[in-house]
């Protein structure tokens, strides 16, 4: 079975095939933003302040009469990197961490366990409000946050998958031939425990996504002028009375979009039949 | 009359067909065996005179099953569920996840008795009490009060056996009631039940793929191959002269005392697989005797010099 | 059971030690000298000095924890920078609408939850069925803040039904707890459908059936019972995720409550509050997950076993 097999699967089935059209929809316009975007995202038209959705502007103009429809389109950008930059380095930390823990057990497993235990009962909004509290508000902040917000899952994940991948057989096996701790690590147990965490990660995205909006929308998060979702539907709440569509459709892309990946992890998960692998946490 | 008679009954479960044709009796006081390997439909054939097909998925698609002279099959389920526990009641195949691990061990047996014959709750849990004591368990007021991860295997069957006592049934089914338990508990559960068989003059239908608990305590066996009824015949003639080459060999599959190191042998081959059942007679691909006619035709389950057998060859 | 409420509350200790270590570390890890982010603005070297000598700034740090820990626990949480007032006082002003809020938010998610994710199960693949599963994906994926908004434009702005915001009368309250209960109704049905579905198949259940118990008692008294058991511990591990929808949703209708409070000090970079805030939800998180695992250990009798 190659990699990309059960990728196809998700693609075939009714519900993966049109999330991940949409998420290709959404990568797309992060990435060609400038071509795709109907105007510049900071171009300030104060005239045409809160203009409804029309032909000009398919989504309407904001307070300072910028276009709605390119900021958001640009916002993809912002949300998508730091989302996706954020899950990596977590999944990243929390593979190296939970695998460490669940290998070699003893005091640094239970010191482990009881920092993710700890953090797990927090939600992740107050966890991240912490650390913006000393780190102060920005999106480098906001990533910082949150890959550490979401660290405890992917720890938690991955050590439950080595502890039931660790009493295998053929782990005894390559150990009574020698093999050192990190070749058996990474050679062995980490390739087999890397499914369901990627996929975890995947989905985490999506509440990062949400994340990355709630602390924008605080004003914790992307500073102006940067577009960022969370943000945009911040400044129009001073609007909802006259321009109620500056909230309805940055919450709407983010909506879509979280979606989408919910939907397409779900359908992965049911490409790799890994549902009881995911739920053992 | 038979108390439980059923007639030539088929089942099917999507595509497929798990029991083709089973037929037999139960009379009041006697003890009737069920045997075969496992896939061979016993635990199915169980669930049908509970009227518990349709939970998992199946409907009988022919013949009758007639209980006190009333037919089973069709019956509105009001009607299945006012038999059910109160006069055919079923002693289940685990003991370990067949009460509810936290409801109070009382309360579980109170309810039957509670449902079925309308008493009050300190009359049911008299009832209990009583029954707890009369299968020897000690300090019945205890277990009343126990959950069931506090008791051992052989205290839980005696407690399933108990819920099964508690509205007086005419009926029993035990599904596999010691394969669950150690060896010791087994013996000492199924003398329970001959017992109370005798005591009560109940009919107790006992599955079962031991044939040494068969000896121990049936009048009568069914052998069940594949889905279909292979023998059936008082315990005495089962023994002395069987009928069907699968149960001669089920016979020597039985340990014995004395035997010569080695000499125990098993039924050479497996059990086929319910997706791709052999034509002709099922057990053919197993049998030493097998002829052309074995791998064409089905054989019919007919008298034969004592009790039914289905085999061509049987009287060779 | 009340020496495994005692055990509970003793292993919170440790919890709490050092979730207040890392809060009380907040003012120190944040650039500049500690004392510029405790004092007033345009405060007199003199009561910078006589704040610096109340919380020990010239001694070691584990010995200002111990200091700071002490007048917290006394009460004493130290005075807001931008309103100049206790800290304490703030708090004891907004705590009350964060705790009606969230236990109506608890209360709503729970009862919600565990109806809709019975029926679902019970009539799998009908149209409850899919209502509800179409509910616990919006639920889980529709950002809490948006939703709000919309419900604040629709049964606000457009309707006029309830308040727009603030928390005067009983009906503002409707639409904040309907903002988090989405959330914790999706998440409660969930775990409850899967549960009474995973249940349902088991041995005891077939044997009820056997017992001739009628179907309707079976799903109430053994299987949703049974169901409720998982429930309450994902409801105990995940009771603080409902108090974080309330911080949210404090700010997005400007209610009083520590998360307003909260949000508002942070983007103020008022620390003692942003401090005192943050102790008191950590607290909240905490209590929470013990009254869980208390009503966890009433319910299931294998749960007390283990405890002994």
């Amino acid at each position: 079975m190659t990699a990309f097999a059960p990728i196809r699967t998700a693609i075939r089935s009714p519900r993966g095939g049109v999330s991940a059209a949409v998420l290709v929809l959404v990568v797309a316009c992060a990435l060609f933003a400038p071509l795709i975007a109907p105007y510049a995202y900071d171009i300030q038209n104060l005239p045409g302040a809160n203009t409804e959705p029309g032909a000009a502007h398919w989504m309407g103009t904001d307070e300072f009469g910028r276009d709605l429809m390119s900021r958001i389109i640009y916002g993809a950008r912002t949300s998508l990197s730091v989302a996706v930059t954020a899950i990596s380095i977590s999944v990243a930390a929390g593979l190296t961490l939970g695998a460490m823990a669940g290998y070699f057990g003893g005091w640094f497993d239970r010191a482990v366990t009881a920092v993710v235990d700890l953090t797990w009962s927090f939600p992740e909004i107050l966890i991240a409000l912490i650390l913006i509290a000393i780190i102060g508000p920005g999106l480098e902040s906001t990533m910082v946050a949150i890959s550490i917000a979401y660290l405890a899952q992917f720890t938690r994940l991955t050590r439950a998958q080595i502890m039931a991948l660790k009493n295998e057989t053929y782990v005894e096996a390559t150990t009574n031939l020698g093999a050192g701790h990190f070749h058996i690590i990474f050679r062995h147990l980490l390739p087999n425990a890397l499914t369901p965490v990627i996929v975890a990660g995947m989905l985490a995205t999506g509440d990062a996504i949400i994340l990355e909006a709630t602390l924008g929308f605080f004003g914790l998060g992307a500073q102006p002028p940067t577009p960022s979702w969370g943000a945009m539907m911040s400044s129009g709440t001073a609007q909802i009375f006259i321009a109620p569509w500056i909230i309805i459709f940055p919450g709407l892309a983010i909506a879509i979009t979280v979606i989408s990946i919910n939907l397409f992890g779900d359908a992965l998960i049911e490409a790799l039949d890994i549902r009881n692998r995911l739920r053992s946490v | 009359m038979a108390l439980l008679s059923v007639q030539g009954i088929s089942v099917s479960i999507g595509a497929l067909c798990p029991l083709e044709g089973v037929t037999f009796d139960i009379d009041k006081g006697e003890i009737l065996g069920l045997v075969g390997e496992s896939g061979s439909g016993k635990s199915l054939t169980a669930m049908c005179v509970m009227g518990l097909l349709p939970r998992i998925g199946g409907t009988i698609t022919k013949g009758s099953i007639a209980f006190d002279g009333r037919e089973l099959i069709g019956l509105p389920e009001i009607e299945l569920r006012r038999l059910r526990g109160k006069r055919i009641a079923l002693i289940s195949q685990n003991p370990m996840t067949s009460l509810d691990p936290i409801i109070r061990i009382g309360a579980q047996i109170d309810q039957v008795s509670i449902l079925h014959l309308g008493l009050s709750a300190e009359a049911a849990k008299a009832r209990s009490l009583d029954l707890i004591a009369q299968l020897r368990i000690p300090e019945p007021a205890a277990i009343h009060r126990a959950y069931p991860h506090q008791l051992s295997g052989g205290m839980k069957q005696r407690i399933v056996i108990a819920m099964a006592l508690a509205a007086d049934p005419d009926l029993i089914v035990a599904d596999e009631p010691t394969t669950a338990l150690d060896v010791t508990i087994q013996a000492q559960i199924i003398q329970i039940m001959v017992e109370l068989v005798r005591d009560r003059g109940l009919a107790l239908m006992l599955i079962t793929h031991d044939m040494g608990v068969v000896a121990q305590a049936c009048d009568r066996v069914v052998v069940l191959y594949a889905g279909r009824v292979a023998e059936m015949n008082a315990i005495g003639e089962i023994f002395a002269e069987p009928k069907h080459p699968y149960t001669r060999e089920l016979i020597c599959c039985i340990p014995r005392l004395g035997q010569k190191p080695g000499s125990l042998k098993g039924i050479p081959g497996v059990v086929p697989s319910i997706v791709d059942y052999p034509d002709g007679c099922r057990f053919n691909p197993r049998c030493s005797n097998a002829q052309a006619l074995c791998r064409d035709r089905a054989p019919a389950l007919e008298p034969k010099s004592s009790g039914l057998a289905a085999c061509h060859f049987s009287e060779v | 059971m009340i020496s495994f409420f005692i055990k509970r509350l003793l292993l919170l200790i440790p919890v709490f030690l050092a979730v207040s270590l890392v809060i009380f570390m907040i003012v120190h890890l944040v650039p500049g000298d500690p004392i510029d982010n405790l004092v007033q603005i345009n405060s007199s070297p003199e009561q910078k000095a006589a704040l610096a000598a109340k919380y020990g700034l010239d001694k070691p740090l584990y010995q200002q924890y111990a200091i700071w820990l002490g007048n917290a626990l006394t009460g004493d949480l130290g005075d807001a920078i931008v309103l100049r007032r206790p800290v304490a006082d703030l708090i004891a002003q907004n705590l009350p609408h964060s705790l009606s809020l969230g236990a109506l938010a608890l209360l709503f998610s729970t009862v919600v939850g565990i109806t809709a994710g019975a029926l679902a199960a019970i009539y799998k693949d009908s149209w409850i069925d899919r209502v509800t599963m179409t509910l616990i994906l919006l639920g889980s994926t529709v950002p809490g803040f948006w939703l709000g908004l919309l419900l604040i434009m629709l049964f606000a702005v457009q309707l006029g039904w309830f308040p727009v915001s603030g928390a005067r009368s009983w009906d503002a309250l409707v639409l904040p707890v309907l903002t988090i209960g989405l959330g914790g109704v999706a998440l409660v049905a969930r775990v409850t459908r899967v549960a009474m579905m995973e249940t349902a198949r088991k041995d005891f259940v077939m044997m009820l059936h056997a017992k001739g118990v009628p179907p309707w008692r079976i799903e109430l008294r053994h299987v949703l019972r049974h169901a409720l058991l998982p429930v309450v511990t994902i409801l105990s591990l995940r009771i603080g995720w409902i108090l974080g929808g309330a911080v949210t949703v404090e700010f997005v209708f400007a209610r009083p409550g520590l998360g307003s409070l909260l949000i508002t000090s942070l983007n103020q970079r008022d620390y003692p509050v942003v401090q005192g805030a943050l102790l008191m939800l950590a607290v909240a998180v905490m209590l929470g997950t013990l009254l869980g695992d208390i009503v966890q250990a009433a319910m299931d009798p294998r749960v007390r076993e283990r405890i002994k």
